[in-house]
């Protein structure tokens, strides 16, 4: 067991060196100097220069990824060129943003997407198998820019239910501790804060949401499907057992599997996805902000933010694999 | 005589309804919905409107540009002194000023604000002083105003008075002042922690800097013992917040979470104007979209006539009222109007198709024979002079077809496109460009623009003798009544040459709730919050 979580970390370097060489590669290889765009139509040629210089952008390539690479030996993930501010603090105060709405969004797609897959397999073919199936494909399709703004005039301007945008009321305060709203106003014990960060987050979490809980439930329905048809499933059924504990104890469970592989990749999808509802509902996450500094070509941040979200993809994998192997001692022997 | 008693009684009372009106009540928060967060908050290093509006409110500069024009007023500085020969300027400082941290506002202050920013520190503090730390990056528009090549030594006489000697003659020395780099800030805050100035601006403003929400808002508060006891400030609390998508911006507008939005669609500005909760405020922009010749290669380079017959083949109203969508204004000086040196006399350039076809003939090249395919730079993104430059080249591009010059749009990512467009390459022949205004004077138009002469670095490249005698004439005049001659002589210079096609100015328009009281819109584009009132 040692030696397989050995070779795995081991494994990890390689990996993370590949991100950077292919981070490093595309971001030269793409048209744009951050020193031009910075200093946009007034920039005279020895401004041009001296920020150059000062950014390390006038050396040669291998150098500058041997800078790039030397940090990130010592864990230092170095300062953004456009807000001079350390790139791993702007990360702090930006990603629990992100993961909070992630988080919320996922929640959203694994309860209705099992509540809709479970109902279309039990009543396949039913009216509400097709017309939730429909919505499954609808929920897909939807391009989440509209779909973010048809929510906005709904709820928010003719409804007035929800809020349009941001995190947080103007005028109420929170003590940030951890920059995860909700989570602080629990800590502080700050209830209108609680209500309001709440408050604030159903809308772009639901917008969030639509593409994973299509998928979810697609997901549920097939595999329940397969599971239904199975011989334990008629055995049970036999057995004089209700409907309701065959679907939920035995049925359920196994159809699970797959579930939750696919509920795994989605977050992954749903960090993606966060960048066009963090724009739309001015939520200052991660997403927003390294859309951004492509636009900037902000190399610091480009570089350095997506180092850092490779890395933590790569350790959340690693702590999954090593789990997988203390359950099922099998996969370390292979 | 009862009619005219009733007419006087009617004007009085309205007139006292209106005092009564128009008396600003203090206190609320006001909310300014904006297109994205600030850069930085240390005026030495930002170069965006972003990071500019919060130091308008938080930072005051020895001058002050008026209320709706760039004329200069005394700011921080009471008044000032010009040597003779020019070369010398001494200010007298404004007593009993304090920056929001409690510490004294004083020439030393202003030394070290300005004297940061210099290459070569020749300063000298009335104090002890402070030990300034070396430069993190080049200060950007302390260096693109050319201050290093102006300002030879910085000193402070007495504890209200600075004196700068210059190194040559520059008029628009007081100008750059009251730009935003010049601001002055707190040394003792600056000292505390260097590198956490940028994001915890102290200055003199009438707002205290409060709080930073990175990528959603900044939140300000009032600065109760702010020095100018006439006015403002009024309100409680400011918050600027970042929506960056513009109709969302618009709905938090319209559901009243956000009392301005900022830079709104052209289609919400007419629902704007519909919904009586709304008024909307309108400046003309202090900018010129042009559209410029590659004044380093034939035939534009010796070819006026050429430059002629395009500038007529263009239907420039016709994209002013399309493109611009209204908000804009046909340009005919490469100054925009509000500004003094403007020339009303130089005429409009006239739209024909049959005439440019005859000036094209003229030219040498009788129904675009002798030319071949050209190629017209737009510009791939949205800049406050051209709000869409993909089409206004498409619009150009049908135009020249008529009177037979064949011509493509080219566009490239924008840093690549500015990159380039200097290096004014071959296979560049048109492009499409523009500025916005840094002081309110007309040297930051005319010289940095076109003057080619000057410098490799100006964007046109036009080299013209004339026109370069006329702005080196208008940089070492000091008395603006002059200097407004000779740029009036500029701008008809350029019109005889059609150096450069201007284009448009474009008009900046904002929605507003219309309980936002006495809020303006200025030339420079800052956001002053200082006289703003909310009505109850």
């Amino acid at each position: 067991m040692a030696a397989y979580i050995i070779r795995r970390i081991l494994i990890l370097f390689p990996t993370l060196l590949g991100v950077s060489v292919i981070i490093f590669l595309m971001l030269h290889i793409t048209p744009g100097d951050p020193a031009e765009l910075l200093l946009g139509e007034r920039a005279s040629e020895e401004a041009l220069h001296e920020l150059r210089e000062h950014l390390g952008l006038n050396k040669p390539f291998y150098v500058q990824y041997g800078m790039f690479i030397k940090r990130l030996a010592t864990l230092d993930l170095g300062e953004t060129i456009w807000t001079r501010q350390k790139v791993w603090i702007e990360i702090k105060q930006r990603f629990p943003a992100t993961i909070e709405l992630s988080v919320a969004a996922l929640m959203i797609s694994c309860t209705l997407g099992m509540i809709f897959g479970i109902i279309s397999a039990t009543k396949q073919y039913s009216i509400f198998d097709y017309l939730s199936m429909l919505g499954a494909l609808a929920g897909v399709s939807m391009p989440i820019f509209w779909l973010g703004l048809v929510f906005m005039l709904i709820f928010a301007v003719n409804l007035g239910w929800l809020p349009i945008s941001g995190r947080l009321s103007v005028g109420v305060d929170l003590e940030v501790v951890t920059n995860f709203y909700i989570l602080d106003a629990i800590l502080t014990q700050n209830w209108e804060a609680f209500r309001d960060a709440v408050w604030h987050l159903i809308m772009p979490a639901f917008t969030l949401s639509t593409i994973p809980t299509a998928i979810v439930a697609r997901m549920t329905r097939s595999a329940m499907l397969e599971v239904l048809r199975q011989d334990y499933i008629k055995t049970a059924k036999a057995k004089g057992l209700s409907q309701f504990k065959v679907i939920f104890k035995h049925a359920l469970r196994n159809a699970l599997i797959p579930v939750v592989t696919t509920i795994g990749l989605q977050f992954g999808v749903l960090l993606g996805g966060a960048i066009l509802t963090e724009t739309i509902f001015a939520w200052p996450g991660v997403g927003k902000w390294m859309y951004d500094a492509v636009m900037q070509r902000d190399y610091m941040v480009i570089q350095n933010g997506t180092m850092f979200i490779a890395g933590l993809f790569v350790i959340i994998n690693l702590s999954v694999d090593v789990l997988y192997a203390v359950i099922n001692p099998r996969i370390s022997v292979k | 005589m009862l009619k005219k008693v009733l007419l006087v009684v009617t004007v009085v009372a309205f007139t006292c309804v209106g005092a009564a009106l128009a008396a600003p009540k203090p206190g609320g928060t006001l909310v300014f919905g904006r297109g994205g967060d600030s850069v930085g908050l240390d005026p030495a290093y930002e170069t965006d409107g972003n990071s500019f509006m919060i130091g308008d409110n938080v930072l005051e500069a020895l001058i002050f540009y008026k209320d709706e024009s760039v004329d200069l007023e005394p700011g921080l500085a009471e008044s000032w002194n010009i040597s003779p020969d020019g070369l010398t300027y001494t200010f007298k400082l404004r007593k009993g000023v304090k920056f929001h941290d409690g510490t004294p506002f004083n020439a030393d202050a202003v030394v070290f604000s300005h004297g940061r920013q210099m290459k070569e520190r020749k300063i000298k503090f009335f104090g002890k002083g402070w030990e300034i730390p070396a430069q993190e990056r080049t200060p950007e528009y302390w260096v693109s105003m050319e201050m290093d090549k102006t300002v030879d030594a910085i000193e402070a006489v007495d504890e209200h008075t600075v004196v700068y000697k210059l190194k040559r003659v520059e008029a628009p020395f007081l100008a750059n002042l009251g730009m935003d780099f010049a601001d002055i800030i707190s040394p003792t805050a600056f000292m505390k922690n260097p590198k956490e100035f940028v994001r915890n601006p102290v200055g003199t403003g009438p707002f205290k800097f409060v709080k930073w929400v990175k990528d959603d808002q900044i939140i300000l508060e009032k600065n109760k013992e702010y020095w100018d006891k006439k006015g403002g400030p009024y309100l409680d609390k400011v918050v600027f917040r970042a929506i960056p998508e513009n109709s969302v911006r618009f709905l938090e507008l319209k559901t009243g979470n956000v009392h301005i939005c900022q830079f709104p669609n052209p289609a919400d500005i007419a629902l704007a104007s519909k919904d009586p909760k709304m008024k909307l405020i309108s400046q003309p922009g202090m900018n010129i979209g042009y559209l410029g010749f590659n004044h380093t290669k034939e035939p534009w380079k010796s070819n006026a006539k050429l430059r002629k017959a395009v500038a007529m083949a263009i239907n420039r109203k016709a994209i002013v009222d399309n493109i611009y969508q209204g908000q804009g204004q046909l340009a005919k000086n490469n100054i925009p109007p509000t500004m003094w040196g403007y020339n009303d006399a130089v005429p409009q350039v006239e739209y024909s198709v049959d005439k440019a076809k005859a000036m094209l003939a003229e030219a040498g090249f009788p129904e675009g024979k002798g030319l071949d395919e050209i190629t017209l730079w737009s510009m791939p993104v949205a800049r406050p002079y051209n709000p869409e430059g993909l089409k206004v080249g498409v619009a150009m591009v049908a135009d020249l077809a008529k009177i037979g010059i064949r011509a493509r749009v080219v566009s490239y990512e924008w840093g690549t496109y500015l990159k380039r467009q200097r290096d004014q390459p071959p296979d560049m022949d048109l492009f499409q460009l523009g500025w916005t205004g840094d002081n309110g004077d007309p040297d930051n138009f005319l010289a940095v623009l076109f003057d080619g002469m000057a410098s490799s670095a100006i964007r046109t490249q036009w080299q013209n003798q004339a026109y370069h005698e006329l702005m080196e004439q208008g940089r070492q005049t000091t008395d603006q009544t002059k200097r407004a001659e000779i740029y009036k002589k500029a701008n008809l210079l350029l019109y005889e040459e059609m150096a450069v096609i201007p284009i448009a100015h474009s008009t900046v328009t904002w929605p507003m709730q219309k309980k936002v009281m006495d809020f303006k819109l200025h030339p420079t584009a800052s956001i002053r919050m200082k006289n703003v009132w909310l009505e109850k």
